[in-house]
């Protein structure tokens, strides 16, 4: 059977970012010891007129671009997110006419709480490889919500990344597979607002149990340590889990920072981990080999294994995942507010 | 083809008309024209009626049936019309009533237009504006009709080095005639910091470059040259009523620093009229915005393409100018009671040329008026004689 | 209002419209009928790309209801590359708006019906670089 991988990538991160000093301000909270306690800086907001599915649309059509292919050959659109615009419609076919797939195509939108981006990932691989599709889009896409005061709110951001999952990929899935429990980490109920959260039992009995669960196992299989990795990268929460789920697995430094985004951009939730490795995507040789494990609450992990294939050369890759976060336009607490509609109004 | 002329005209108060319904604006403008004509009401052939929005505003269509049964006119059994063209809809209801006298068919008519746009909050009113335009490709985007306008001033202000203070020099002088008219919304005079320092609406827009919605109605008699030197010695004559059509949506148009419509309608009418627009004593122009008085200046061919604004500057369409246009203070001081615009200006040319303008009198034989619709998708041009 | 959106949405959602195979005539939005060749007008489906050229300008200040909360917002005409002129909206600082400014599009929200209608989508431009 020929390879099937990553055909190509997109990714989108709107332009407004406002600093953990600036909600701390607000909330009478120490900013050095937040961001040294939670390691992150700032975080992305998406504009008034941007949701997951202008997100997902952008970042698609950037994949679209990139990949050269006609989007008629996508037979198959998968949006993950906790935040749908619509509880009930999918955000699926909003992307499918945007970016014109024609009619003919398979929709659905998932919701694992971060994980559903690597869910839509892995069902495209499987499509593929049954010959049931020739191309498939899986997006990981949010702008994620948290509660005014909450410690969330220092984390929960916007963005997203799409996938094009095709054969003869710039990125081959060597390896995959999920480790899934029954696990009350974090949650929203229907109709509420906000998500609620176990404080720290999102931790030990939640993140860190099925990141390292699934990462394990997956080199274990595949029977591969951690030094055969060029890169590694895991769902970013915060700034501290992936890098202690890291150290747990035995990777060093090296091999996380450049997928390490949360620090500048937040928790894109649907769309972090796959942000991260799209980081490392911008600058992977041939040859290369990743581990990607997403986290979603309630909880999975997705493991995959990745090999970089010559095709990445040829590869438009330009702009990176870096400039993006790094190109943010600062907004103060107020406009922010208004900007994630906290405000309520008649 | 008949000679028609302007037997009788009418105009109710322009403006917040909180305890009057629309019933009530219309008669007081029918009676008054049909007693400035010394008619008995009964000769009166058919109806037309220019209003542009009954079915939002009042969610009342069948607004012609409404007018004849308020007046007395069904009764008789006289065939009423409502005719639609936004804010041109009283320039067409004109314009049918003169084709309906000049073609020989009616001998005397009347010609009225009337809104009532007070019945629903100020964002409705923006709203049903907003249909004017073209709702499925301009107003969805946002671009509301000042925004529209702005787009044309923008462009002319690059082009042609138009600026603001020339818009409020417009409104600036609408004004001062207003205070002239007993019958204007606004009877004040502004300056021009006043416009220059009024909320930005649609940049470089300000409130007091916009016109008012308002309240109001006016009609005209128009009957033959026969009948109505047997009503009054000085019939005002409609020399040419002209009108033409333009894309709907803006961005459409071959240059939206010009109103080909304005251009077609004024050109054709100059030539039925027989005269070139140096003939032109006095003029009534459509000014829903400033930077619309300014376009048609060049559009009516007052002056060439760009140098509109020379005419604000210099003077010469002042009140004491040259070339008075705006006498009544236009749309934005008389108020824009949308349908009865059109008729309300051939109102105001015709008691300048029968001299009856009071203090606003300027000195005229011919005058002529532009009503458009929305942003300029429809024109109607019209030019009046003492002969 | 539903079908009059549905029924356009695939040249809401992407720059669709129409040329005249007869006149070469580019239409935006699409036109069914060629207004310059009329009955011998033979119209055929284009995309006209990403990219265009603000040709002039506004800043909407005062805003209709469904727009309040995007108060103010800038309104464009863009000459797109690829032929005609749209109206559209431009998301940027109102600093960085100019006459003749490089344009490409963008996919977002334009408005709501309420917190529980539907959600109007469409093409905005955002700067080029």
């Amino acid at each position: 059977m020929s390879s099937v991988g990553i055909v190509s990538y997109g990714t989108y991160i709107p332009k407004f970012r406002i600093k953990a000093e600036e909600i701390a301000k607000v909330w009478g909270e120490d900013a050095d010891s937040i961001k040294s306690g939670l390691g992150v800086l700032q975080k992305s907001v998406p504009d008034l007129d941007e949701d997951t599915a202008t997100i997902s649309v952008e970042a698609s059509r950037e994949a679209i671009k990139r990949a050269k292919i006609d989007p008629k050959k996508i037979g198959a659109i998968f949006v993950g997110s906790e935040s749908h615009p619509y509880a009930v419609k999918p955000t699926a076919t909003i992307v499918g006419d945007a970016i014109g797939c024609g009619n003919f195509f398979h929709a659905a939108d998932y919701e694992f709480a971060c994980k559903a981006g690597t869910a839509g990932i892995q069902t495209c691989i499987a499509m593929v490889k049954s010959g049931m599709i020739e191309y498939g889009l899986a997006i990981g896409a949010d702008t994620s919500q948290s509660a005014p005061g909450d410690p969330l709110e220092y984390s929960a951001s916007a963005g997203g990344t799409a996938f094009i999952i095709g054969k003869s990929p710039i990125a081959e899935v060597e390896a995959t597979l999920s480790f899934t429990s029954d696990t009350p980490d974090f949650w929203r109920r229907e109709g509420q607002p906000y998500p609620s959260h176990g404080g720290r039992f999102t931790g030990t009995p939640a993140y860190f149990r099925h990141v390292y669960t699934a990462g394990e196992k997956i080199m274990r299989e595949n029977g591969y340590k951690p030094e055969d990795f060029d890169y590694a990268v895991f769902h970013q929460p915060n700034g501290k889990f992936p890098v202690r789920v890291a150290r747990m697995l035995g990777f060093r430094s090296e091999q996380i920072e450049q997928g390490l985004v949360v620090r500048k951009v937040g928790n894109t939730y649907s769309g972090s981990s796959v942000l991260g490795f799209s980081a490392i995507l911008d600058v992977a040789k041939p040859g290369d080999k990743i581990l990607l494990v997403s986290f979603g609450s309630g909880a999975g992990s997705d493991a995959f294994i990745f090999d970089i294939t010559d095709r990445i050369e040829e590869f438009e890759r330009e702009p990176k995942v870096w400039d993006k976060i790094n190109r943010g336009v600062e907004v103060d607490y107020s406009v922010y507010l208004k900007l994630r509609r906290k405000i309520k109004m008649k | 083809m008949e000679k028609v002329a302007i037997i009788g005209v009418g105009q109710s108060e322009f403006g917040e008309l909180w305890d009057k319904g629309f019933r009530e604006i219309v008669l007081k403008a029918g009676i008054e024209a049909i007693e400035d004509a010394g008619l008995e009401g009964k000769e009166i052939e058919a109806m037309y009626i220019g209003n542009m929005s009954g079915g939002r505003y009042l969610a009342q269509e069948h607004i012609s049936a409404l007018i004849a049964d308020y007046s007395g006119l069904a009764e008789l059994g006289t065939p009423s019309t409502r005719i639609e063209g936004a804010d041109a809809s009283g320039g067409l209801a004109l314009r049918q009533a003169y084709l309906a006298v000049a073609s020989g068919i009616h001998d005397i008519v009347i010609a009225a237009g009337a809104e009532k746009v007070t019945d629903v909050a100020s964002e409705m009113t923006t709203d049903i504006m907003a249909s004017s335009a073209d709702r499925e490709w301009e107003g969805f985007v946002g671009a509301t009709i000042p925004a529209l306008f702005a787009l044309m001033a923008k462009l002319h202000f690059e082009r042609y080095g138009t600026t603001s203070e020339d818009l409020a020099m417009v409104s600036v002088k609408n004004h001062k005639n207003g205070v002239l008219n007993p019958k204007a919304q606004f009877r004040r005079e502004i300056r021009v910091e006043d416009v220059l320092n009024s909320p930005l609406v649609a940049e470089p827009l300000h409130l007091l470059d916009c016109a008012p919605l308002s309240d109001g109605a006016s009609a005209v008699i128009l009957a033959n040259e026969k009948i109505a030197r047997e009503y009054t010695d000085n019939p005002v004559f409609i020399r040419a009523c002209t009108q033409a059509s333009d894309y709907l949506a803006v961005q459409n148009r071959r240059d939206i620093t010009t109103m080909e419509s304005v251009r077609k309608a004024s050109s054709l009418a100059y030539r039925m009229a027989k005269i070139s627009p140096e003939d032109v004593d006095v003029v009534e122009i459509h000014d829903s915005f400033t930077i619309a008085e300014i376009m048609a200046y060049e559009d009516l061919g007052f002056v060439e393409k760009g140098k509109g604004a020379e005419l604000i500057r210099e003077g010469i369409t002042e009140l004491t100018g040259p070339l008075p246009v705006n006498p009544s203070g236009g749309l934005k001081a008389c108020g824009h009671a949308i349908g009865a615009t059109g008729i309300r200006q051939a109102v105001e040319i015709t008691l300048q040329l029968r001299g009856m303008a009071g203090k606003r009198q300027v000195d005229c034989e011919t005058g002529l008026s532009l009503n458009i619709g929305g942003t300029g998708a429809t024109a109607v041009v019209t030019v009046y004689g003492v002969r | 209002m539903l079908p009059r959106f549905w029924r356009k949405i695939k040249y809401r959602y992407d720059i669709v419209g129409t040329v005249c195979e007869t006149c070469g005539s580019k239409y935006y939005p699409p036109r069914n009928f060629c207004p310059i060749c009329r009955r011998k007008s033979k119209m055929k489906e284009v995309n006209f790309g990403d990219k265009g050229e603000v040709v002039s300008y506004t800043v909407v200040h005062d805003t209709p209801e469904e727009y309040r909360m995007m108060k103010p917002y800038i309104v464009a005409l863009i000459k797109l590359d690829g032929g005609p002129t749209i109206t559209s909206q431009v998301v940027c600082d109102e600093s960085e708006i100019h006459i003749g400014m490089r344009v490409k599009k963008a996919f977002r929200k334009y408005f709501e019906d309420g917190e529980d209608g539907i959600i109007y989508y469409g093409t905005k431009f955002v700067p080029e670089s």
